[in-house]
């Protein structure tokens, strides 16, 4: 039996009716196309799956679709200016958010597989904590497991992204820095 | 892990959440933060046939100062609000203070203090520490079905029947309470705190943010001398059950706060829980974290009773 | 090596990957769903060791949205064991007996999570709404699940055919141990276990297949981290030609080993594809990840050391046990290393090394982040904290009087690698690691830090161990470069990425030969249509082996480039250098061609060429080391111990390691300290928890422990670089090195830090945790921890009124 939700996600409305149970990890990856939300364990452990709703971070894989109904989602895909930027030849849009960049400049992931949900925790976490300390750093991260970067530099990535928010306005934009290899696909074999 | 079928009712008052409840007493099922329930249907451990989605009733949510100095929080009050709200770390400050142990910020977001005491987990933090609180809880469910009005609101049922239950009452065995298929938990009733009353929360958790080994939740009020007038203890995973524990409580009970009284009652605490073994800990360790948690947290909340400025736990 | 561009190599680069992962739009297997996409859902067994008597499947075939269910009778010629993947190198009297599972379980499950059948539905829900219809019955029976009682007479066989659970027994030996013990001045014995954990990659394991009828042409996504012998195995099994199947590892959210198998997922979901003409997709979920994806191991070893007076070390002594699990689709590999990483950077004249793998019913056994190699320093680094603590000796001085000199290489010590080739060190300089360890640690003033914080109440420890790593080994990798007429270049390598950086550091390695910015330099990993010779990412060889192979061939491009450019410019190639992107006449940089303008006259669509010319500037080239490139290091921490929780913090963190010629030293300390976090979950978090009966009790995130931010301390790293002979690039992996020497170092700090409060504690088995580090204490009656006394808590627990009311809470309990 399907129900109809009418969700806000990235700015852009949508509507559909879906199975109750559909999670919303799924409704935004499989039926929204929006992939960049990642599924790591499904019992709201790992924190791959966190997006926001209406600017708060949640575990996608712990809500159904249907309970968005009348919400706002943002995900990973929300973050990097896609409207005022030029896309690259890849379909990569070229200006960064300062978390982003941040995490960029730092070496803050390496698989990027659990990186979007600690991108939305730090946008929610910096929003609300704009100059913390590593050990309050820490302390956020905590709801996210990653297995490749052992912290560290995330950490450090979201101590330069508190830096950068602070000096700039509230949306700093800008290619990555010169030095920087701007990202042309290096994994080929992506289908229709 | 993907949950098995269900239907799906999202109710926007109290009133039709109870209806709802009340046609399928024992099928429908209610959701509140989901943060404990839908790992349950994730995992296929539970598969109710229909989940009432409480999160758009308004009404339910919502913190109100009462008269006597205490709050009265709505059940689907965040998690997250706890930790945030300044009512909550000025009249419950024990509230405040364990808010940032319950798991981590994204699962405080959804999860609600009515849903964590619902489930009676006996290792949940706010099932214990709404205990040494001394809270209560008012549970609703549709009045008795008026065959005679079918067209009224809520579809025939009369006004809805509420009852208000000591948590004490309330929590009768692991994830089980007084809860009636067809009622809900509305309102936790948390009383106001006098002079030199203080509290304090402690736990050990392998990983921060993770489930306690074990935690202890202290009240005390003191009288002007610095006895211990009135005391309780809870602890969180030293028992089947959410509760108090009596005998620590006894102890220090009419005694002045000292060393060698917080250290009796320590120990009577550490004898008289009930911690069940896991790949965590044994009983022993479990023990031994109760008789070194209970002393401090008994300490602490004794030194805040004594300097009242100093009740505000910090978070 | 040419200097032109050679600042690259050594460069922190920023990665160039980076901007694709940070903005969602990388592509994972996940991400693949072609239309008309069928998914899959196991049945697998919930018990240990059962016989299928009974399997009833029609329920599950009628539900609404399945197009069919399969189990090991639909797979005819397929359902057979699966292949060995890594034949055991030809050690002396080496007992092998091979078994490998079915695609699908027939009459037998042998560990929990053995695939019986398989769903395949419209999506993932509605497959497993009919998986749980399928009727299996189970008959259960007894389980091995201790590795110690593996082999005593009355173990159940997980095996029929077999005598025994023994899977395999071998010696390994040098010197003369027996003499060497009858002249010690001091024999240490110890019994050393070290359990199982799994990988934990957070993306679970996911295969999407793509049969095309009509072109003839199957397509793979499959998160491998060895798409090359996938593909290989894929076309060998399902009857089509090599050239016929293309396998792409696109994005892969972190591999650590147990990627790479041949699992009975990746040969079913493209079967299923070709059998329905539709693509079929499955993806692994966390529950599952638990059992059919495989995982670390469990040993215990009887180990023995055997010292002159003044702590050189005169020989070794070990015997162990090593669990592999239902199968051993992987061979010997983690015993092997165990065995030949118990060496270290040591002297050790005598060496007798016997182990013997065994058979139980749990999840598969195969090489995880490390691959047995901290097993065997964690036996040496024990045994040699033993014998310090018991003779009177430091532990850094023990170890430094031990460690090989820098004119002691190539080192051979005589047994056999995992790599079949002699276990030879080929440089090495570790002296200078170790006092550099102990030098940022504060060794020297340690004793007055844990005697000033002893007065605060507080317990600190220090731990500090040595350890080597074999990395680089072959049999080989392959590249080809090449440079397009719009000036980018573009390469192409066999081996997989799971997010060590290849993208960036590869480009590097070309772009150091050909004069661009890397930010140029195009790579293609994993895609068996761009390459399809090489064998995959694993045993920390990417660099070495891969990135060895892609300097060839940027050399090989260069002298073609030289070539070129001095008959367009009209000079001798040694006036010219390549620099942004143009050959230019040194000195007068005017005077310049670029690179792809002479791409474009490389390929001349009229015309003659010269007899022998190859076209445009491409070159293909690959490198097998004769031997694995060995690098080392030294851990060493500062731990403040609880003594009322036990519970443990780790203070300061410290690598100082050798891995040669660094690429990107960015690169290389993130893999370090991802390394160090997964040792910090092995050494006191990450545990499998088996019942009686076998079954794990803990398989979820919530009860299996992985580090987070809040558990694992910044990690100060620096660098030596001995450089390798072995490779033109003097590189030596680094991949797994962080894990290798955790738990050694940890169980040593936390030694230390109770040293006054209970000198005989000893701690032999990882892992470690609060609870049993209390245990432990009880034992030996340190920090004062008695025995409590249990009849005062069975009194009270008596009578429990609460508080405002005298009912029990037990009453009104159902």
């Amino acid at each position: 039996m399907e129900t109809g939700v009418a969700v806000t996600v990235n700015g852009r409305a949508h509507e559909r009716r879906v199975e109750p149970r559909l999670l919303l990890s799924d409704f935004l990856r499989h039926e929204l196309g929006l992939t960049g939300t990642h599924v790591g364990c499904e019992h709201g452990v790992c924190g791959a799956c966190t997006v926001l709703l209406d600017g708060e971070p949640v575990r996608a894989c712990l809500l159904f679709a249907v309970q968005a109904n009348g919400h706002e989602v943002t995900t990973v895909e929300g973050l990097a200016d896609i409207d005022q930027g030029a896309l690259d030849t890849d379909g990569v849009p070229d200006l960064l958010h300062p978390v982003q960049r941040a995490f960029h400049q730092t070496h803050a992931l390496q698989c990027g597989f659990c990186t979007p949900g600690i991108l939305m925790t730090t946008i929610a976490f910096l929003a609300g904590n704009p100059a913390p300390t590593r050990g309050e750093i820490r302390e956020a991260l905590s709801g996210h497991l990653c297995r490749c970067t052992g912290y560290q530099n995330i950490v450090e990535g979201v101590a330069r992204a508190a830096e950068l928010l602070a000096c700039g306005d509230a949306r700093v934009f800008g290619r990555p820095e010169a030095g920087d290899a701007h990202g042309s696909d290096p994994a080929s074999g992506s289908p229709a | 892990m993907k949950p098995p079928a269900f239907e799906y009712v999202a109710p926007s008052d109290l009133d039709e959440a109870l209806a709802a409840l009340a046609a399928d007493p024992g099928e429908a099922r209610p959701l509140a933060g989901g943060q404990s329930l839908v790992p349950m249907l994730t995992f296929r451990l539970a598969a109710p046939a229909i989940l009432v989605d409480l999160n758009g009733v308004s009404e339910l949510a919502g913190i109100h100062e009462r008269a006597d100095g205490g709050l009265s929080i709505g059940a689907m009050t965040r998690q997250r609000v706890l930790e945030r709200d300044p009512r909550v770390a000025a009249r419950a400050p024990l509230l405040a203070e364990t808010a940032p142990w319950i798991a981590h910020a994204q699962i405080r977001t959804r999860g609600t203090i009515g849903g964590s005491v619902a489930h009676a987990d006996p290792a949940a933090e706010l099932p214990a520490v709404l205990l040494a609180l001394g809270a209560s809880v008012t549970l609703a469910k549709a009045g008795a079905r008026n065959a005679d009005n079918d067209d009224q609101n809520g579809g025939g049922f009369l006004a809805r029947e509420e009852r208000e239950l000591p948590l004490t009452e309330f929590f009768l065995g692991p994830f089980f309470t007084a809860l009636e298929p067809e009622e809900l938990l509305t309102s936790i009733e948390v009383p106001g705190m006098g002079e030199h009353e203080g509290t304090a929360f402690e736990e050990v958790a392998r990983r921060r943010g993770d489930y306690a080994i074990v935690g202890a939740a202290a009240w005390i009020r003191l009288d002007a001398g610095g006895v211990c007038e009135d005391v309780a203890l809870s602890l969180v995973n030293a028992g089947p059950t959410p509760c108090l524990w009596v005998g620590a409580a006894d102890a220090l009970r009419g005694r002045p706060v000292t060393a060698d009284s917080l250290a009796v009652a320590a120990e009577a605490a550490a004898n008289e829980c009930e911690p069940a073994a896991d790949m965590h800990g044994s009983e022993a360790y479990r023990r031994h974290l109760v008789r070194v948690l209970a002393e401090r947290t008994l300490a602490r909340a004794a030194e805040r009773a004594r300097r009242p400025d100093e009740r505000e736990g910090s978070a | 090596m040419s200097r032109a561009g050679s600042h690259l190599v050594g460069a922190s680069v920023l990665r160039r990957e980076d901007p694709r992962l940070l903005t969602g739009q990388a592509l994972f297997v996940d991400d693949v769903e072609p239309a008309g996409t069928l998914h899959l859902a196991f049945v697998r067994s919930n018990v240990p060791h059962a016989r299928i008597t009974g399997l009833d499947i029609e329920a599950a075939r009628r539900h609404a949205g399945v197009a069919a269910v399969y189990t090991a009778d639909d797979l005819g010629e397929l359902c057979a064991p699966g292949p060995v993947l890594v034949p055991p190198p030809p050690i002396e009297g080496l007992v092998f007996h091979a078994r490998t599972p079915l695609p699908l379980a027939r009459d037998r499950v042998r560990h929990q999570g053995e695939a019986i059948a398989v769903v395949v539905a419209s999506s993932r829900y509605v497959a497993e709404d009919a998986a749980e219809l399928v009727q299996v019955d189970l008959e259960t029976l007894d389980a091995v699940v201790d590795l110690d009682r593996a082999l005593d007479p009355e173990a159940p066989l997980v095996h029929d055919d077999l005598d025994s659970n023994l899977a395999a027994h071998a010696r390994q030996m040098k010197g003369d141990y027996a003499a060497a013990r009858a002249e010690a001045d001091h024999v240490v014995a110890r019994t050393l276990r070290y359990d199982r954990g799994v990988a934990a990659a957070i993306e679970n394991r996911g295969v999407v297949a793509d049969w095309d009828a009509r072109e003839g042409r199957l397509t793979v996504w499959d998160t491998t981290q060895a798409p090359i012998p996938i593909r290989n195995a894929l076309a060998g099994l399902l009857g089509l030609g090599e050239s016929q199947v293309r396998v792409i590892a696109p994005f892969i959210g972190g591999g650590f080993g147990p990627k790479i198998m041949f699992y009975a997922e990746e040969l079913l979901v493209p079967w299923i594809s070709m059998r329905l003409g539709r693509p079929a997709k499955w993806i692994e979920d966390r529950y599952e990840n638990f059992f059919a994806t495989t995982q670390e191991r469990g040993q215990t070893h009887e180990s023995e050391l055997a010292l002159a007076a003044d702590g050189t070390i005169l020989g070794v002594r070990d015997r162990f046990v090593h669990d592999s699990g239902a199968y051993d689709p992987y061979g010997l590999t983690v015993p092997i290393n165990s065995q030949c990483t118990l060496l270290g950077p040591y002297r050790v004249p005598s060496y007798e090394s016997e182990f013997r793998v065994v058979f139980t019913h749990k999840p598969i056994v195969t090489p995880v982040r490390g691959a047995g190699r901290q097993h065997g320093v964690w036996i040496m680094e024990r045994l040699l904290d033993a014998a310090a603590r018991e003779m009177g000796l430091d532990r850094v001085e023990i170890r430094a009087r031990n460690l090989l000199a820098p004119d002691e290489f190539p080192h051979d010590h005589e047994i056999l690698y995992q790599d079949s080739a002699s276990l030879t060190y080929d440089s090495g300089n570790y002296a200078p690691l170790l006092q550099e360890a102990a030098r940022r640690i504060g060794h020297d003033g340690f004793d007055a830090e844990r005697e000033n914080a002893r007065a605060e109440g507080r317990r600190l420890g220090l731990g500090i161990v040595s350890y080597v790593e074999g990395t680089g080994i072959g049999p080989y990798e392959g590249a080809r470069v090449t440079v397009e007429p719009g000036g980018a270049v573009s390469v192409a390598t066999g081996v997989g990425t799971q997010g060590q950086g290849h993208f960036t550091a590869f480009a590097q390695v070309v772009a150091a030969q050909i004069g661009v910015d890397p930010g140029r330099v195009r790579i293609v990993t994993g895609d068996t249509s761009e390459f399809h010779w090489g064998t995959g990412t694993f045993a920390s060889r990417g660099a070495v082996v891969a990135g060895s192979a892609m300097h060839a061939a940027a050399l090989r491009v260069r002298e073609k480039i030289l070539t070129l450019a001095s008959e367009a410019l009209e000079v001798s190639p040694t006036d010219l250098e390549l620099a942004n992107g143009v050959a230019r006449v040194r000195g007068a940089p005017d005077v310049s061609i670029a690179l792809g303008e002479l791409a474009r006259r490389a390929n001349p669509l009229r015309g003659a060429v010269k007899p022998g010319t190859e076209p445009g500037l491409e070159a293909t080239a690959y490198f097998g080391p004769a031997s694995g490139a060995t690098a080392a290091g030294v851990h060493a921490l500062v731990v403040e111990v609880d003594p009322d929780t036990c519970q443990v913090e780790i203070l300061r963190y410290v690598v100082v390691h050798d891995c040669g010629t660094l690429i990107n030293p960015m690169i290389v300390e993130g893999q370090i300290h991802g390394g160090v976090a997964l040792g910090i979950g092995n050494a006191f978090y990450e545990e499998l928890v088996f019942d009686e009966e076998g079954g794990m009790t803990n398989a979820s995130f919530m009860d299996y422990l992985l580090p987070t931010a809040t558990e694992v301390p910044d990690i100060e790293t620096a660098h030596f670089e001995t450089p390798s002979p072995l490779n033109p690039l003097g590189t030596k992996g680094v991949g797994e090195a962080g894990a290798i020497p955790v738990a050694a170092a940890f169980a040593q700090a936390v030694e230390d830090a109770l040293s006054d409060d209970a000198p005989d504690l000893e701690i032999l088995d990882m892992p470690l945790g609060p609870g049993k580090l209390f245990e432990l204490l009880r034992e030996t009656g340190g920090l004062g921890l008695e025995a409590r006394d249990e009849s005062a808590a069975t009194e009270a627990a008596a009578t429990r009124p609460v508080r405002g009311d005298a009912r029990s809470p037990r009453e009104g309990e159902q």
